[in-house]
């Protein structure tokens, strides 16, 4: 008995960077064929960045420039073994899984900054400036949508919150606090119209200055950001592995794989964002509508006890 | 044993992370260093069962110190470190009255036999930590409230050019 | 890991804190010196938690009014801090000292 413990724990282990790494090439791959690079465009980009040279840029701070770029990757791994789903619970099983979460999804904050102040270059700098601005503004809406899905299972344990939507998805349940994550999972993904911390007027932005293989670590933690956002909105609104015939993990992989592809292909169809505009409607709009999706859930949950 | 050799690298690193924000020249580093002081803290925590409490800590630092580095940076003259100067005064005197505290408090932490320990740890320490404040310990959780809308409020006044009216007409569109 | 590693603990970063809150000139500096004195403050209400007293959540409280003074803190020092350079002009704690005898 033991023995197929342990084996089933090699199992998750083993799992977990298949998953994080199939979904994080699945979101590449999609962005690529919205973009008519093809369905090979993620693999050529990622060897030519291999091949590349590394270019530097007067007076860098190459320390924090490498630890904002590692620090993205880390976070999104990070993030995702709390929430990545692999069979019935994920790879870290923490009693506080839905703020481990937040808090990884949080260091991305830091870790764009670092790059974008590392490279002592103006594009950059600007576009980690817009990343804070940008992370003021969907934080606190965010965090809402997070308590609300705590509040609506009564634990912050990821696989109890899957386990409370066995009557009712909390996507229908709460709708305004999944819409509210969607839209906050491509803003802290800086993805589509939230994408101004990279944003084409300032040439790039974060990245502008980053090169080889630096260029494809954080491209890669950028997509592992996106699919982790992603596949976390399934055990927060979409009832987990639940469904008819096939098994848990399998449909997991299926939500996971929509939300994404709904995702990328929202990045693609809307105009980008003013982050003035986006903050005032996210902190008058976005956080009052919030809170009364969380009065309504608590007194749901107190009347249902 | 393993928990041992992590909390001592841990807090080596927490103590190194705070010296580092002194010593080093470039605000950005600063604010980072002392970010990693604050994560060493937290995931010490993890160890003593504050699961909850240690992830919140990381949470709150890595917001507080990005938006530390921008004040940071805004407010000193050589924010990036490429122009070393010092601005300390009587750092000896300062470096002295730390010493002493440090010796004193270290002294009482080892000299004085610790308290024997009340009860264990409950199985979920941030259900007891939320019922505590919203049980008999809520006169904590409502003063915090009022000093956080304070504070909001009092910053914005003092922040915004010509108070707190002022900030719609600033806007620019 | 003791009561008395994690009591070490923070009365290091304390000192650590205590010192830069003493030296620095500049505003901002001095505040990361009080930031990491309650880092060490911190320390000392969550060991005593688990150490002293884990039946009852009075550490784990006394943890999170620390976090959030921390923050106020934070927050009061940088709108001071620009207030007085609107006002004055300075970032260093020399030139406000109106409020000295």
């Amino acid at each position: 008995m033991p023995l197929r413990k342990g084996a089933a724990a090699l199992g998750v282990i083993l799992a977990f960077p298949v998953v994080l790494g199939g979904l994080a090439l699945a979101a590449a791959v999609l962005d690529s064929r919205t973009r008519g690079t093809g369905w090979a465009g993620p693999l050529r980009e990622a060897a030519r960045l291999l091949g590349q040279r590394r270019r530097r840029t007067v007076a860098a701070d190459g320390l924090l420039v490498t630890a904002g770029v590692c620090a993205l990757l880390t976070a999104a791994t990070l993030a995702g073994t709390a929430v990545l789903p692999l069979g019935e619970r994920p790879l870290a099983d923490l009693a506080v899984g839905v703020v481990w979460f937040n808090a990884m999804e949080v260091a991305v904050w830091a870790a764009l900054w670092l790059t974008g102040w590392g490279a002592n270059s103006f594009y950059p700098l600007v576009g980690g400036y817009r990343f804070l601005a940008q992370g003021l503004a969907y934080e606190l809406p965010h965090m809402f949508a997070l308590i609300t899905v705590a509040v609506g299972a009564g634990s912050l344990r990821v696989p109890e919150v899957v386990a409370a939507q066995r009557g009712l998805w909390f996507a229908v349940a709460m709708p305004v606090a999944f819409a509210v994550y969607l839209l906050s999972a491509l803003a802290m993904a800086f993805w589509g119209p939230l994408g101004g911390p990279l944003g084409v007027d300032v040439a790039g932005g974060v990245r502008a200055e980053l090169s080889g293989p630096d260029l494809l670590i954080f491209q890669a933690g950028r997509y592992a950001l996106l699919a982790v956002a992603a596949a976390a909105a399934v055990p927060f609104f979409l009832g987990g592995g639940a469904g008819p015939g096939l098994p848990a993990w399998a449909w997991t992989l299926v939500k996971a794989l929509a939300v994404l592809a709904l995702l990328v292909w929202a990045g693609r169809r809307t105009a980008g964002l003013r982050m003035d505009r986006f903050t005032e409607a996210s902190w008058l709009v976005l956080i009052p509508a919030m809170l009364l999706q969380l009065l309504v859930t608590a007194t749901v949950a107190v009347a249902a006890r | 044993m393993i928990a041992g050799i992590a909390f001592w690298a841990l807090a080596a690193l927490a103590v190194a992370g705070g010296v580092a924000v002194f010593v080093v020249d470039s605000m950005a580093r600063a604010t980072f260093a002392l970010l990693v002081s604050f994560l060493a803290v937290g995931l010490t925590f993890l160890l003593i069962d504050l699961q909850y409490l240690g992830v919140l800590v990381i949470l709150m630092m890595i917001m507080e110190m990005c938006v530390m580095a921008v004040f940071m940076i805004m407010f000193m003259m050589n924010p990036g470190g490429l122009m070393p100067m010092t601005m300390v005064h009587n750092p000896r005197g300062a470096a002295l009255i730390a010493a002493v505290v440090f010796v004193s408090l270290a002294a009482g932490a080892l000299a004085v036999p610790p308290p024997p320990r009340r009860g264990a740890p409950p199985a979920d320490p941030a259900r007891a930590l939320g019922l505590s404040i919203m049980g008999d310990k809520m006169l904590v959780m409502m003063i915090i409230g009022v000093a956080i809308l304070a504070t909001m409020i009092a910053s914005v006044v003092l922040a915004v050019h010509g108070g707190r009216y002022a900030a719609g007409r600033s806007r620019s569109r | 890991m003791s009561a008395q590693g994690f009591l070490l603990l923070a009365a290091a970063l304390f000192a650590t804190g205590l010192y830069g809150a003493l030296s620095q000139q500049s505003i901002v500096m001095l505040m990361m010196g009080l930031e990491l004195m309650i880092n060490g403050v911190l320390v000392a209400a969550g060991a005593s938690w688990y150490y002293f007293a884990p039946a009852r959540a009075d550490g784990q409280v006394l943890v999170l009014v620390a976090i959030t003074v921390m923050a106020l803190e934070m927050a009061m020092g940088f709108a001071v801090t620009i207030a007085v350079f609107r006002a004055r002009d300075v970032d260093m704690t020399e030139g406000a000292s109106e409020l000295g005898g």
